[in-house]
């Protein structure tokens, strides 16, 4: 119980440092500068990915940051790894250029010598951007936390739960028993339970981790990057195709019971479904999360574009409001993106009436 | 004007994600109010169609960001 009451305060402090830092950071840089305050352009900046980690300009404009490596690959210079200070401000560097404004804004571009760029061939981009690196660190929580699991029941046994263990061990015995159980039947569900409990935990710590504006590792942008959850769904998709079993398969090409002059048109539609499904679930966790960061970051905005002390309170209680939402869904789409996975990977394995 | 477009797009989304939503909460608590005992179970079926409603709502905002 008293491991619980810290876990609810830390989370609550979290929340309310959130609210209050966010909005500390911004007026530090703001004195300096007399320009007009852009709030699409301040919330996209926070959103999108970048190849630096900003953390916060000082009063004379100078820029505090993480420069991340970039790793571009180009056909006449190979594999270049530098910093990306180097390409900070529009600087060129060994023939590569961050893209600041136009079309290919925030991209590598590569520009010959006479400072052409050559817009049909971009280099290939590796880097390692914002996104990635928290993406990385929600990995080295995930292992660290399962790996003590692991550690302590095979020194203790199976005894009665303490520290670690009885914070995670009622969540995977839920998913086990309310997520995989039902859905993929009792004697299957042990195939696919490691692929079910990492998906809970990298969408619920990247979540989480995205809600946490500083220090650096945490407050990257990853499930709402479309990229991230493309590659999520996508690999529900491949379990999905690869343990179909041939009912499933021939629910696809040939339905029984449709008459034979229908199925041409059954095959499309059948296919569409295949491929709607997935798409749903990338869809659904990257709006959900995008919306809620949106929606954070326009409250904060409200401060700056009314100029005004006293929308603080008001614009900060909300913020936590909105937060507390958030919380609740970070759980609800891990829990929903997992239970819909388990459900299509049932619907394509397991053989009824 | 695409942006004002963008935004009544996304305005009707919200309002079909509302109605939908609303008569689930609706549904569920005529059904917890019959039967208490399954409280739980119905809470759980009512989020996980929340959720997916508004999935659905999400498609539509989604949309009218990208225009």
């Amino acid at each position: 119980m008293k491991t619980r009451k810290l876990i609810c305060f830390f989370f609550f402090f979290l929340l309310a440092g959130a609210a209050v830092s966010a909005s500390g950071n911004e007026e530090e840089g703001k004195e300096g500068s007399k320009e007009k305050f852009n709030a699409s352009e301040f919330i996209i900046e926070h959103i999108s990915d970048s190849h630096e980690w900003h953390i916060f300009t000082k009063k004379n404009g100078e820029h505090v940051a993480l420069y991340l490596p970039v790793i571009v690959y180009n056909k006449e210079n190979g594999l270049n790894i530098f910093s990306s200070k180097k390409l900070a401000h529009g600087h060129e560097y060994k023939g590569f250029r961050l893209e600041e404004e136009g079309d290919l804004k925030g991209r590598v571009v590569s520009v010959n010598d006479v400072g052409h760029i050559d817009e049909e061939n971009l280099p290939l981009d590796l880097s390692m951007t914002k996104t990635v690196l928290g993406m990385l660190f929600a990995a080295i929580i995930g292992l660290v936390l399962f790996l003590s699991l692991a550690r302590s029941y095979s020194k203790a046994g199976i005894s009665h739960p303490k520290g670690i263990r009885s914070f995670l061990e009622p969540i995977v015995l839920f998913v086990r028993d309310d997520i995989a159980i039902p859905n993929l039947g009792k004697d299957k569900y042990e195939k696919f339970m490691p692929y079910l409990l990492t998906v809970f935990f990298f969408i619920l710590i990247n979540n989480l981790m995205g809600l946490v504006p500083f220090p650096p590792p945490f407050g990257a942008n990853v499930t709402g990057n479309i990229a991230v959850t493309f590659t999520l769904a996508a690999c529900t998709f491949l379990i999905i195709q690869f343990n179909g079993t041939k009912t499933y398969w021939r629910h696809i090409y040939a339905a029984p019971g449709v008459p034979i002059w229908l199925l041409p048109i059954m095959l499309p539609v059948e296919v569409i479904g295949m491929l709607a499904k997935p798409f749903a679930l990338m869809v659904r966790l990257f709006a959900n999360i995008l919306a809620g960061h949106i929606v954070v970051l326009s409250l904060v905005s409200l401060i700056f574009i009314f100029k005004s002390l006293a929308v603080a309170p008001v614009s900060i209680l909300f913020v936590i409001f909105m937060d507390c939402l958030e919380l609740l869904v970070a759980f609800l789409q891990a829990y929903v993106f997992t239970l819909l996975s388990a459900l299509f990977i049932g619907l394509a394995t397991t053989e009824h009436h | 004007m695409t942006g004002t477009l963008a935004a009544i797009g996304a305005g009707f989304a919200v309002i079909g994600a509302g109605i939908g939503i609303g008569r689930i909460g609706g549904s569920a608590m005529d059904a917890i109010a019959r039967q208490p005992e399954a409280a739980t179970k119905i809470q759980t079926a009512m989020i996980i169609s929340a959720a997916l409603i508004e999935g659905v709502a999400l498609f539509a905002v989604v949309v009218a960001l990208i225009a």
